[in-house]
């Protein structure tokens, strides 16, 4: 086999010095690469934010920021990275500044202070700077920032306030924390930049093809890590090593190595299969590659399916969503992943795969209990189907702390269809997926079974809510107490009902 | 005006120039300690063995099995330590311990040539414990009366004759969160024994003569046998004012027994569990106020919640007892403190340093009584500010107590208050599950050590023949601007361009016994002095000046890199007079020094002049509360702020604008919690990862803000005529707070008292929105309790039988809202 190289600011390195439990950012540090930071080690912060070279399924390139800390520097082989060094020249002995305008603008407005986690905004920045269908937005030319500018009228803050007059998309950064600017001049450094010009190499580089990925195998007194070929290589390695960790992401597994320090005999990357990787949408179901970014599903299926729309930008950051999948989210089976509780609600069923055949789990059957589920040693999450027509009425409601970037207390989703009598609406078709309230994600049944069939009115959402209250058997911790998340269950229907009842888009079944 | 605050013609502070190390930081070239690493051979790596007891006697320790541990180098242990096995300075805090005091405490550190090698080794070293009672809340420890430290009173005139004299009084109670320092960059230190034989020790601090006093403690060596060096800090806010000591010492210990480079670095999870935080604190109260709404008197005693030793808790509390008072002046008042000692980790110094603590308890008080008052809160709150000739409880003039007013009326006027409020009103008419909420809060914040000793600061500065000029002073840069703004003072100072002046890293063995860059005290500190020296330097050159162009030499004038004098046409440039004054053998360098005068402050009595002037400040904050779930945005802030003349005003402005949001953090989203449960988990920190301890991220941030610096404001008493601003402006928070709780009011009947937990997290709201409902049915029902039966409105505070004489069921509903964290 090859040697293990990465492309590192233009750059060929060989990677030989990386072990199968040495993360992207650690490596990158080892060879002098100090621009990228550890704030966190668990993908919270962004300190770590580099940019890599992702395909597009036009077959150009995207640059898209991940957070180094978390996936392995071996499923980097053969692939391109560009950190912030690699983006403008310092200045230093000898040698006078060149600045890529992302640091331009972020070191004029003040959007450095200590600067430790400078480099990771820097790169979070550049990717949405890169991104190719970013586009000035419509007649908002002066988005309020910044101190200069006292509000005309605040009340008008709107959808915009998250977008910038350059189609900038605030949630690019959502995973990037800073302690000392509170992020206004950041945000006006985002909102300022203009479009990459002809000159620009990183952005001459997105018309050619990405790297492809390239088998690779590594095995050293302290592991393995192998990137198999096919889909077909996966599912016999997997079949003779039942225990090996499967990593897409890295965005769970990373953290569990970083924080828990767990130290795998065999990891075996799938993120780029490209049997997992496949996204169709037919007459009577959608169906999503285990192994898509939910960053590459939110842009393909540009709203196609509103409850989905609704969960992305709630679910932890882009620096995340760049390299989390649903495989991976339904694979570790957290009671409080925010997938389950929506895919629940839109009844998905689980395509699992191994090298005995594949077979089709509802959602609702495959958890069993705290982080455990029906697949079998030697399966894995091939798809996950979503059936159609989706019910119109629906919402995700995400009980947390922090609105970007945060994990739930409570998740709920519900999706409803509502049929249109004379005498006033009627469900006949309800679905709530919970999240947080048990050892796994739950269908809140007892509450479906007290609305399915009644007319949609405020006493039969009052009765159903106050049942909704007693699913689940949540608990203490210190993200919220019981009482708040049986509260919280009640108030998602009640809120629910608010939001729906009077809606002009009571449709009648499709 | 003073020489100390007087500014030049052409000035370069004032300008609007970039964060010194700008460039640097975008481009990911700024070198922070660990970054060091990778530059250095043969470096060691440390990991700690942490205590999985809150307390305990450690009855064995094993290291021969980490030995065993391919590439264990080390195992470091009291037995080691040549000096005092002391990481504090009241030692009370043993570097390695022999009964550990919380969860995580450090028992020995482990040496390895990999990170890797050394958290095996780590995980191999055996310790036997023999568990012993701990204490983890602050209700705990009241009862079991488990203080530490003095427990000091400031009082003025008779707190009982104030509130006899109200007719209105209430009592309470509150006890509220600590908080994170949460710097990107964890605590971290490398060290080695360099060619002369002296420990040299790259630190994170912020108070490298300490780091380097305790290094010397610990090692037996004398200071001139240690220099510590701080390149920058990604970030600090007090959480490496004492912390970083005992880090750097174990890194200094390891490379003088090993003779190699010694990298100790806490991840996360080790700094967040291992190094201390914002004090939490209780407090119980009592307050009077007569009918116009003015307040009479107010007793109170604090507890701040001080970990397991003392290390900066003392005059953390001192500063809480002294801004209890806020903006407002407390006729009568009596005040005591005490610090809990519990087994957590040791508190210590928080941008604000028990100053946003001690003010929090007025502030929230205000802002519950006010509708039982039947007075609006911005209006109860500008009648009690603090006016001209009036003191603090401590003896001390509030000098330009008239700024607070006017502070407050150009922040109504900037923010649209009035218009806004109308607009509000009517919003919250139409909407019955979400509610708006406005508030106004003002802050006056005392500058200067509390400790008179730490108010003075050195400085060196080099001219080369070149005309270049090179400075160093005893401050630290984390991320404040210090640096920034301290270049500016000397190009001022020398009357050079900015970019004649460059800037090396602060290092002991530059300027000796430098006092920690905390207190906001860093620029004026270090800018005296860097100007002390500038100016030696300056009168020298000026006399060769005035002998090139044939003037006095007070009739010299050097501006912008030009000597030229007045009645003259001719000029020479800045470098040609240099080459020339080194030729005649004039001294081209100067140490320069500064005290701040006029402080005294008797720490016994609790009174003095403890401060050299008072910074002021007042936001408007408007918030959104969802009904259904607590959950908030922060729509708007307006923020007119006092910094003096800003010496630089970008950098002011991020002070302001990052103060702001880490005091909405720590009131509304920051949440520390301890395992307090019986489990053999007790002690154990549940929020020991940025997963589960949450700090502002952009959405946070208000939709808009708007800071104005607030003009004509010259301090006469600090350089050039400008105010500290590091801490100040994180207690503009509290008009975010004091927002919420008036949204929360909206969902109640009018007159309602809102209790709010703290922090004000979403769950914290949501119980007071359901509180506020619940008031509203009894109202409805006929059952309203009688403070819900008030009358409001009026204005004039005859709120009759809304007073609460005894406060039993307000206690009763803030025990029922306290913060889990601490009675879990």
């Amino acid at each position: 086999m090859d040697p293990i190289q990465v492309t590192v600011n233009g750059e060929v390195r060989t990677a030989g010095a990386a072990g199968p439990h040495t993360n992207l950012l650690d490596w990158l540090r080892g060879e002098g690469f100090t621009g990228a930071k550890e704030g966190c080690a668990e993908g919270e912060c962004g300190a770590c934010a580099v940019l890599v070279a992702r395909p597009e399924p036009d077959g150009t390139t995207r640059w898209v920021s991940v957070n180094s800390c978390l996936p392995p520097a071996l499923a980097f082989d053969g692939q391109e990275v560009v950190t912030s060094e690699g983006l403008g020249r310092a200045p230093g002995a000898c040698a006078v500044a060149d600045l890529h305008p992302v640091q331009k603008e972020m070191a004029e407005r003040g959007g450095s202070q200590c600067g430790y986690c400078t480099p990771g905004f820097v790169c979070s920045m550049a990717a949405e700077y890169y991104r190719p269908d970013r586009t000035p937005v419509e007649g908002d030319g002066d988005a309020q920032t910044g101190p200069a500018a006292v509000g005309d009228d605040h009340n008008t803050h709107a959808a915009d306030h998250e977008h910038g007059p350059n189609g900038f998309d605030l949630h690019a950064m959502s995973g990037n924390l800073c302690r000392c600017t509170g992020y206004r001049p950041i945000k006006d450094a985002a909102y300022a930049l203009g479009r990459p010009d002809d000159s620009d190499a990183l952005a001459r580089r997105r018309t050619a093809p990405a790297p492809a990925a390239r088998p690779t195998r590594l095995r050293t007194d302290t592991g393995e890590f192998v990137r198999p070929a096919s889909l077909a290589e996966l599912l016999e390695r997997l079949a003779a090593d039942p225990d090996a960790v499967l990593v897409a992401g890295a965005t769970d597994a990373g953290v569990e190595r970083n924080i828990a320090h767990r130290r795998p005999p065999l990891v075996l990357a799938i993120d780029r299969l490209e049997e997992l990787r496949g996204l169709e949408i037919d007459d009577d179901h959608i169906e999503l590659g285990a192994a898509l970014t939910l960053t590459e599903i939110e842009t393909r299926l540009a709203g196609r399916i509103p409850l989905l729309a609704d969960l992305f930008p709630q679910f932890a950051s882009r620096l995340i969503r760049n390299g989390a999948t649903l495989g991976g989210n339904l694979g570790t089976g957290s009671p409080i992943g925010d997938a389950p509780p929506v895919l629940l609600a839109l009844d998905a069923s689980v395509l699992l795969a191994s090298a005995a055949g594949e077979r089709d789990v509802p959602l609702a059957e495959y958890f069993t209990g705290y982080r455990e589920s029906v697949r079998t040693p030697g399966e894995i999450i091939r798809s996950v189907r979503i059936p159609l027509p989706l019910a119109p009425h629906a919402a995700f409601y995400k009980i947390a702390k922090r609105r970007f970037d945060d994990i739930s207390s409570v998740a709920v989703a519900i999706a409803a269809v509502v049929e249109q009598r004379t005498d006033g609406g009627s469900l006949t078709r309800v679905r709530i997926g919970l999240g947080g309230v048990a050892a796994t994600p739950i269908r809140a049944r007892a509450t479906e079974d007290a609305l399915a069939g009644r007319p949609w009115t405020a006493d039969v959402a009052r009765e159903a809510a106050a049942i909704m209250a007693t699913e689940g058997t949540p608990l203490d911790d210190h993200r919220a107490s019981a009482r708040y998340r049986a509260s919280m269950l009640e108030q998602a229907l009640l809120k629910f009902y608010e939001e729906n009842h009077a809606s002009p888009a009571l449709e009648v079944t499709r | 005006m003073s020489t100390l605050s007087h500014r030049p013609a052409n000035p370069v502070v004032g300008l609007t120039v970039s964060h010194e190390s700008a460039e640097l930081h975008v481009t990911g070239a700024a070198l922070y300690t660990d970054d060091l690493v990778s530059r250095m051979a043969g470096t060691l790596h440390a990991w700690p063995v942490q205590s999985p007891h809150a307390h305990a006697r450690v009855t064995g320790l094993r290291t021969s099995p980490a030995l065993g541990v391919p590439g264990v180098v080390r195992v470091l242990t009291a037995a080691d330590v040549p000096g005092v096995n002391d990481a504090g300075v009241k030692h009370d805090e043993p570097l390695f311990p022999d009964e550990v005091r919380y969860y995580g405490h450090a028992v020995c550190w482990v040496l390895g040539e990999t990170l890797e090698a050394a958290r095996l080794g780590a995980e191999a070293v055996e310790v036997d414990y023999e568990p012993l009672p701990s204490i983890l809340t602050l209700t705990e420890a009241i009862e079991a009366e488990s203080y530490q430290g003095t427990q000091p009173t400031v009082t003025r005139g008779d707190a009982a004759a104030g509130l006899a004299r109200a007719t209105h009084r209430f009592s309470g109670e509150f006890e509220f969160g600590g908080q994170e320092h949460f710097y990107l960059e964890t605590h971290a230190a490398l060290a080695h024994v360099d060619e002369g034989g002296q420990v040299f020790a790259q630190s994170s601090t912020q108070h490298p003569s300490e780091t380097q006093e305790i290094i010397a403690h610990v090692l037996g060596l004398h200071n001139h046998e240690v220099t510590v060096q701080c390149l920058r800090m990604g970030g600090g806010f007090g959480g490496k004012e004492m912390q970083p000591h005992g880090l750097a010492a174990i890194a200094s210990l390891g490379a003088v027994l090993t003779g190699r480079p010694v990298r100790l670095r806490l991840n996360r999870t080790q700094d967040l569990t291992m190094t201390g935080k914002r004090h939490p604190f209780h407090a119980t109260w009592e307050v009077g106020f007569d009918d116009d709404g003015m307040i009479q008197g107010l007793r109170a005693t604090l507890t701040a919640d001080g970990g397991w030793s003392l290390d900066l808790s003392e005059p953390v509390l001192a500063r809480a007892l002294c801004h209890i008072d806020n903006a407002y002046y407390v006729p009568d008042i009596e005040v005591h403190g005490r610090i809990a000692k519990t087994n957590k980790t040791s508190q210590t110094a928080f941008r604000g340093f028990g100053g946003p603590q001690g003010m929090l308890v007025l502030e929230d008080i205000l802002g519950r009584v006010a509708p039982v008052l039947g007075i609006d809160p911005t209006e109860l709150r500008r009648r009690n500010l603090y006016r001209p000739g009036q003191a603090t409880p401590y003896g001390m003039v509030v000098r330009h107590a008239e700024r607070l007013t006017q502070i407050m009326d150009e922040v109504s006027e900037r923010s649209e208050l009035q218009r806004r409020r109308r607009d509000l009103e009517a919003f919250n008419a139409a909407h019955a599950h979400t509610k708006r909420g406005l508030a106004l809060t003002p802050v006056k914040f005392g500058i200067s050590f509390n400790l008179t000793a730490f108010n003075q600061a050195g400085a060196l500065v080099h001219v080369y023949k070149d005309g270049s000029v090179l400075i160093n002073h005893g401050g630290t840069e984390m991320g404040q601007g210090l640096h920034t703004k301290m270049r500016q003072v000397a190009a001022t100072a020398l009357g050079v361009p900015l970019e004649v002046v460059r800037l090396a890293p602060t290092r002991t063995d530059k300027v000796p016994n430098t006092s920690a860059t905390a207190a906001s005290s860093g620029a004026d500190l270090n800018g005296g002095a860097v100007k002390n020296a500038c100016e030696q330097i300056r009168e020298r050159l000026e006399q060769v000046a005035a002998r090139t162009l044939n003037l006095h030499p007070s009739d010299v004038r050097i501006s912008g890199g030009v000597v030229t004098g007045l009645g003259t046409q001719d000029s020479i440039s800045w470098a040609d007079l240099v080459r020339a004054a080194y030729f005649q053998r004039i001294q081209l360098f100067a140490a320069g020094y500064y005290r701040t005068e006029g402080l005294h402050w008797d720490a016994s009595r609790m009174q003095g002049e403890p401060f050299k002037y008072f910074a002021y400040g007042a936001a408007v904050s408007e918030v959104e509360v969802d009904g259904f779930t607590g959950a908030y945005r922060f729509l708007r802030t307006d923020i007119v702020h006092d910094v003096g003349d800003s010496l630089s005003p970008l950098v002011d402005l991020g002070q302001i604008e990052g103060g702001f949001v880490q005091g909405a953090g720590w009131l509304t989203l920051e949440e520390l919690r301890w395992d307090t449960s019986d489990k053999p988990s007790r002690g154990r920190l549940a929020t020991q990862a940025a997963s589960t301890y949450k700090l502002p991220s952009f959405s946070e941030m208000p939709e808009t803000l708007n800071v104005h610096l607030f003009e004509r404001a010259t301090e006469d008493g600090a350089v050039y005529g400008s105010k500290a601003v590091g801490e100040p402006p994180l207690m503009l928070a509290f008009s975010v707070r004091e927002a919420l709780r008036a949204a929360v009011g909206a969902f109640g009947p009018a007159g309602h008292m809102v209790i709010l937990g703290c922090p004000s997290t979403p769950e914290a709201v949501y119980w007071a929105v359901d509180a506020a409902r619940r008031a509203g049915v009894e109202a409805v029902d006929g059952g309203a309790p009688a403070r819900s039966a008030a009358p409001v409105g009026s204005g004039n505070g005859t709120a009759g039988n809304g007073t609460l004489g005894n406060g039993t069921l307000e206690r009763e509903l803030a025990e029922h809202l306290a913060p889990r964290g601490v009675t879990e």
